[in-house]
């Protein structure tokens, strides 16, 4: 049996990788950032956090992207084992 | 961001007249694609390696076989759905276009399919260009185009835009524009057949990390960030004095010295070495020694001003601006600076119009439209007008103050940052509405071609020559006219109270306000001949700095804030500008 793990952007570890599950958001988030290739499915790094909430940065397909700790904070990640 | 705040009007095409054929040029942010719009329409633009810097829409004319048409450099979308104002005006736009001329950035192929498989639904004639084409090898991507093509059912022509390869194929495949009308589709539909195409087109193979990708990664965390960012704003600002300097001292001042001064010399003596017409001309000349600094006539402070103070530091500045730009490295230091930009009520992304305000306030505040919410945008904009100098400001005062002793420019520079972080800090608190989060994309780095550097130099040096020399001349005959006619002395005596009793400056220094709604750098010129101590040349060159824009910075303040939003910020201005002159003046 897999166990997976599910966290939000801004709790995981940099250099984490996994999928995203889903954006808790309204519509507007959610399209803002599936336009930017952040959508369920898609597999996810973790770059790197700033101290203090800061922004997040990680990597989905050829795009590195920073994300606002609260916007990160509504990306819900799958882990990868 | 999926949005920039976009200012334009779109034309319609007039009713049934038939003009000419029109080509828009619509990509993702930061493609290239004004890059693409400079190399088919020979119009220079400055392009720089963040998204967003094409705000408003610049259009050209171009040869396509025997006939003109119009190019339009659409602003970037990441999409068609009108979810904010520059996707609006990207839709509205496409209604009225003939052709597309879809820009790809190759590396990214995935996200950047989502937008051009939403205008293959449209009825228009499309040509993919896949640009950044020599990026694709180093990044270890390999492309199938003839397979890309038939999925896409357009041309599809790979161009590496910054060189001009590729270019006149993609001129050429123009008339071969098809549209292959596609049924609209659901948002998941398209992102699976996004994914279906790259599967089937793109291999990307396993390499090793080079170390211009290492130093990227490096540039965004935290401890190491924070030293890349110290390490490249100290290398900055020393960069853009040695070279500054070095511009002054070797070749600005033997010129005046050498080959300028005899001439005025000469001139002088023509005129009778004194006069209306001899002041006005050539100022205070004493002994038949030229002081460039205090004479204050047309030909020679007139002259040394813009020439030998000034320009070399615009050209310092922007170059070193210019290659942080094109490298890449402004978003990541939007990103480190984003925790601190929150308390200011400002975001992360502030930070670029904010460094392009230390060179112009007016592009700075032109920038700010990078900005989403109204409320940054008037923080902003209030932020930079007040208390981030111009290089014409601080290339005088580093000339003037300067030879009072560094810890003098130090008190100025140090006063303007209390002033920025504080007001800011209020700022964030008294102004309704909330800031929102930053969402960027954080581009790769990329070692910039020399000649597109020194093009967007020479662009920006060209319109500092074209639009501050005329103004400057100006500023200094004007005054030179009311001097003569005595009618400073009437103002002098008016603000008295103002200028000697809050400020602790001597009267005449009004004058030299007043000149500052022209230029900055004439009016920090003529604190010069007062004979001020250093404390009130400290005292002066701050309120000037922080003190009604110049004519220029106000235009756009008012075009971009609104008459209201204009007015607050004049107000917050002049009230902070006397408060901290006034406090100064008690410290020193």
């Amino acid at each position: 049996m897999t166990v997976t793990k599910r966290l939000n952007l801004s709790q995981m570890y940099p250099g984490q990788s996994g999928r995203v599950v889903g954006v808790d958001g309204g519509v507007g988030l959610v399209g803002r950032l599936s336009a930017l290739g952040i959508r369920p499915g898609r597999k996810i790094t973790k770059l790197s956090s700033m101290l203090m909430r800061g922004p997040v940065t990680v990597q989905v397909g050829g795009t590195r992207l920073a994300v606002g700790f609260g916007m990160a904070s509504r990306i819900l990640v799958e882990l990868e084992q | 961001m999926a949005c920039h705040g976009v200012k334009t009007n779109v034309r319609k095409r007039r009713g049934g007249k038939r003009d000419l054929r029109k080509i828009l040029l619509m990509g993702n942010p930061n493609v290239g694609k004004s890059v693409v719009f400079s190399r088919l329409t020979g119009v220079r633009v400055i392009a720089s390696n963040y998204p967003g810097t094409t705000v408003g829409y610049t259009h050209g004319l171009m040869k396509v076989g025997e006939e003109m048409a119009e190019v339009i450099d659409v602003p970037g979308t990441y999409g068609l759905e009108p979810s904010c104002e520059a996707e609006e005006i990207a839709l509205q736009m496409l209604a009225t276009g003939d052709v597309v001329i879809n820009v790809i950035d190759a590396t990214n192929l995935e996200r950047n399919l989502n937008l051009t498989l939403q205008l293959l639904e449209k009825d228009i004639p499309m040509v993919v260009a896949l640009n950044m084409w020599d990026d694709v090898g180093h990044r270890g991507i390999h492309i199938d185009l003839k397979r890309l093509e038939e999925l896409l059912g357009v041309p599809v022509i790979p161009t590496v835009a910054v060189s001009g390869q590729g270019i006149k194929e993609l001129v050429e495949s123009i008339p071969a524009a098809r549209a292959p009308r596609r049924p609209p589709i659901s948002h998941d539909e398209r992102w699976a057949a996004i994914g279906s195409i790259t599967e089937q087109v793109q291999q990307v193979t396993h390499r090793h990390h080079t170390w211009l990708e290492r130093l990227e990664d490096a540039s965004v965390r935290p401890f190491t960030g924070i030293i890349i960012a110290a390490v490249v704003l100290v290398g900055t600002f020393l960069g853009i004095r040695f070279i500054g300097e070095s511009l002054i001292t070797y070749v600005l001042d033997p010129i005046f010295e050498y080959l300028w001064t005899p001439v005025v010399l000469f001139l002088s003596n023509l005129l009778g070495g004194s006069g209306i017409l001899h002041d006005i001309l050539l100022g205070n000349i004493v002994a038949g020694e030229v002081n460039y600094i205090e004479s204050f006539g047309l030909l020679t402070t007139g002259l040394y001003v813009p020439f030998a103070m000034v320009l070399p530091y615009i050209v310092s500045f922007y170059l070193v601006l210019g290659l942080l730009e094109d490298i890449g490295y402004l978003p990541r230091l939007a990103v480190l600076m984003d925790t601190i930009m929150h308390r200011l009520g400002l975001h992360g992304y502030a930070i670029i119009p904010t460094l392009l305000g230390l060179g112009c306030n007016v592009p700075a505040i032109l920038a700010t439209r990078i900005l989403e919410s109204k409320r940054e945008r008037f923080i902003a904009a209030t932020l930079i007008s007040i208390a981030v100098p111009c290089a014409a400001l601080q290339a005088m005062v580093f000339g003037l103050v300067g030879q009072r002793g560094i810890q003098y420019v130090a008190m100025v520079y140090g006063t303007l940052f209390v002033v920025w972080v504080v007001l800011g800090f209020v700022l964030n608190r008294v102004v309704k509405g909330f800031s929102p989060e930053l969402l960027i994309e954080i581009p790769p780095y990329r070692i910039p071609p020399w000649r597109t550097v020194l093009q967007k130099l020479w662009l920006r040096v060209h319109g500092f020559l074209h639009e501050a020399i005329p103004i400057i001349l100006g500023a200094v005959l004007v005054m030179n006219i009311l001097y003569a006619v005595g009618f400073f002395d009437v103002i002098a005596d008016f603000t008295a109270p103002v200028v000697t009793g809050l400020l602790g400056l001597p009267k005449e220094a009004v004058v030299a306000l007043a000149i500052g709604f022209l230029r900055k750098d004439v009016a920090i010129g003529m604190l010069a001949p007062l004979a001020l101590t250093s404390g009130q040349l400290v005292v002066g060159s701050v309120v000037l700095a922080m003190f009604f824009p110049c004519i220029a910075t106000f235009v756009v303040l008012l075009r971009e804030l609104g008459t209201t939003g204009m007015l607050k910020a004049a107000a917050i201005m002049i009230v902070v500008a006397l408060s901290v002159g006034g406090l100064l003046n008690l410290i020193l």
